[in-house]
């Protein structure tokens, strides 16, 4: 039962950084900032969400599947901001050299 | 109310908002995306055809069924794109 | 008492539609295509709700995912040349407005006097799963009971090849990005995960949900990353290792079909003592089929000799 509260407890808090996350993505004024609020809030979201998940989890083969997803979805969302951001940059310095 | 319901009626709606694109748009990129909507809402269509409330079990056949038109679907938006690649490399041609 | 997930199911319902109106509202092709891709995650969630995880794995994978790299590879090739808006008269949308609603309204009408929860083929098939030769439901129907649906449709995967690389033949193609060397040391860390994450996929869909489609799109993924990240730069001379690829599939099913009717058998009627086995081998083929097809159509147009090229142009 404990533990049960606990999980919601994080999972809520978790939906609670990615709701934050999404109204920066709503409300900041360009690119890089946007992806400032989404790729840490986001992060955050995610790593709470997947504990209080592991927290429920029946096995422990169950808890190393969402370890995995945790791990791959953290590393992939870093490289799309990694790609996003190094596009801006790039499509930036094109338009101030073509102007 | 129950879940059938509820997407199946989402299904019919996406159906009709995905023919209507595929006939009124120009935009070959855009008419392609509006026929996969409409592939999308007849999946919803299938997938809730075989829905049972959930202590029992679905009928697998449709959702084979889906599976398949997920794949021919990917075939022919392939198909589809490459024939706009190629449109525009001739329109590009003939106007240099 | 309601359940409280019907007001999640309400919510993503009306989430999906309006996702779907604002794809085709959007001006920028850019975010059209990126919110096609939510729109596609969120039909897969819904589908999920409906009890019917093998097809979201599908159309997570196949319909949204390699659907939306196909779309947004389309766009960096057509992007230099924004569309010149052509004007729709008003009486055309007007009509086609009335039209779609008329079919809205008879197709909700239809659905709602149809009885949900109809008994269907459920039993039939829960009652022949013994001789199936796998213990999951959604792949005894696709690799035994109906196996002719499943030939054709790798069948329609190699035509599409086939014509890809018709329609495409000597046209020049855009240079294809630089990912810069982040994403390279990505592809090698992802790359032996994803070619493990397909094959278990492709195992567990004897007895649960997943198969030689979701795995096969998956693997499918280890070709994008290839690609894109320029660790693998299709040759010429790789040309009939990919068609080897390419048919591998169909011939062994096709093959195996035919042996099993040269047996006296109908075709796809597997001996139950060697039906697991060979499913696992058809899908096993198959799987190696879609990934490679699947990668071939990102890449787009074949390989080709640069003097082949020339003289086409």
């Amino acid at each position: 039962m404990v533990i049960q509260i606990l999980a919601l407890l994080l999972i809520v808090l978790g939906a609670f950084f990615f709701v934050a996350g999404t109204i920066g993505l709503l409300r900041f004024p360009d690119t890089l900032c946007r992806l400032h609020a989404l790729t840490k809030a986001d992060g955050l979201g995610l790593g709470l969400t997947c504990l209080g998940i592991a927290l429920l989890a029946g096995s422990a083969g169950e808890v190393s599947r969402i370890v995995l997803i945790w791990f791959f979805v953290a590393v992939s969302s870093a490289v799309c901001g990694h790609l996003i951001a190094r596009h801006v940059r790039r499509s930036a310095r094109a338009s101030t050299e073509g102007s | 109310m129950n879940s059938g319901l509820i997407f199946g009626l989402t299904g019919i709606a996406v159906f009709a908002i995905g023919l209507f694109g595929a006939l009124v748009m120009v935009e070959p990129l855009r008419r392609v995306l509006a026929l996969k909507l409409c592939s999308v809402g007849a999946g919803f269509l299938l997938v809730v055809g075989a829905w049972q409330a959930p202590p029992d079990m679905p009928d697998p056949v449709p959702h084979a069924l889906v599976i398949t038109g997920i794949v021919v679907m990917i075939s022919a938006t392939a198909v589809a794109l490459a024939l706009i690649r190629r449109l525009h490399s001739l329109e590009r041609a003939s106007d240099e | 008492m309601t359940d409280p997930l019907l007001i999640f199911d309400v919510i993503l319902g009306l989430a999906i539609v309006a996702l779907a109106v604002a794809v085709l509202a959007m001006h920028d092709r850019f975010a059209m295509i990126v919110l096609f891709i939510v729109f596609g995650l969120l039909s897969a969630l819904a589908w999920v709700r409906l009890s019917a995880p093998d097809v979201a794995l599908a159309e997570a994978a196949i319909g949204t995912g390699l659907t939306g790299a196909l779309l947004l590879t389309t766009l960096h090739h057509i992007r230099a040349t924004p569309p010149a808006p052509v004007p729709v008269p008003a009486g055309a949308i007007i009509a086609n407005l009335g039209l779609c609603g008329l079919i809205f309204g008879g197709l909700v009408v239809a659905f709602l006097s149809t009885p949900l929860q109809a008994p269907g083929l459920a039993l039939p098939v829960a009652q022949n799963m013994e001789a199936s030769g796998v213990a999951h439901p959604v792949t005894a129907v696709l690799l035994n009971f109906r196996a002719y649906d499943t030939l054709m449709e790798v069948v329609v995967l190699l035509a599409a090849i086939v014509a890809v690389w018709m329609v495409e033949r000597g046209t020049a193609q855009a240079p294809s990005p630089v990912m810069g060397e982040i994403y390279r040391g990505f592809a090698r860390l992802a790359l032996p995960a994803i070619v493990i994450i397909g094959t278990y996929l492709l195992w567990v869909g004897a007895y649960a949900p997943g198969g030689a489609f979701q795995g096969g799109a998956v693997l499918a993924a280890v070709g994008l990353l290839l690609l894109l990240s320029r660790l693998y730069r299709p040759q010429p001379a790789h040309r009939p290792l990919a068609r080897l690829g390419f048919v591998l599939g169909t011939a062994v099913f096709a093959g195996i079909a035919l042996l099993v009717a040269s047996g006296g058998r109908v075709p796809f009627e597997y001996p139950a003592a060697h039906a697991k086995t060979l499913i696992l081998l058809i899908e096993g083929m198959v799987t190696i089929s879609i990934a490679v097809t699947l990668a071939a159509l990102f890449h787009g147009r074949e390989p080709e000799y640069a003097s082949v090229s020339e003289n086409h142009k």
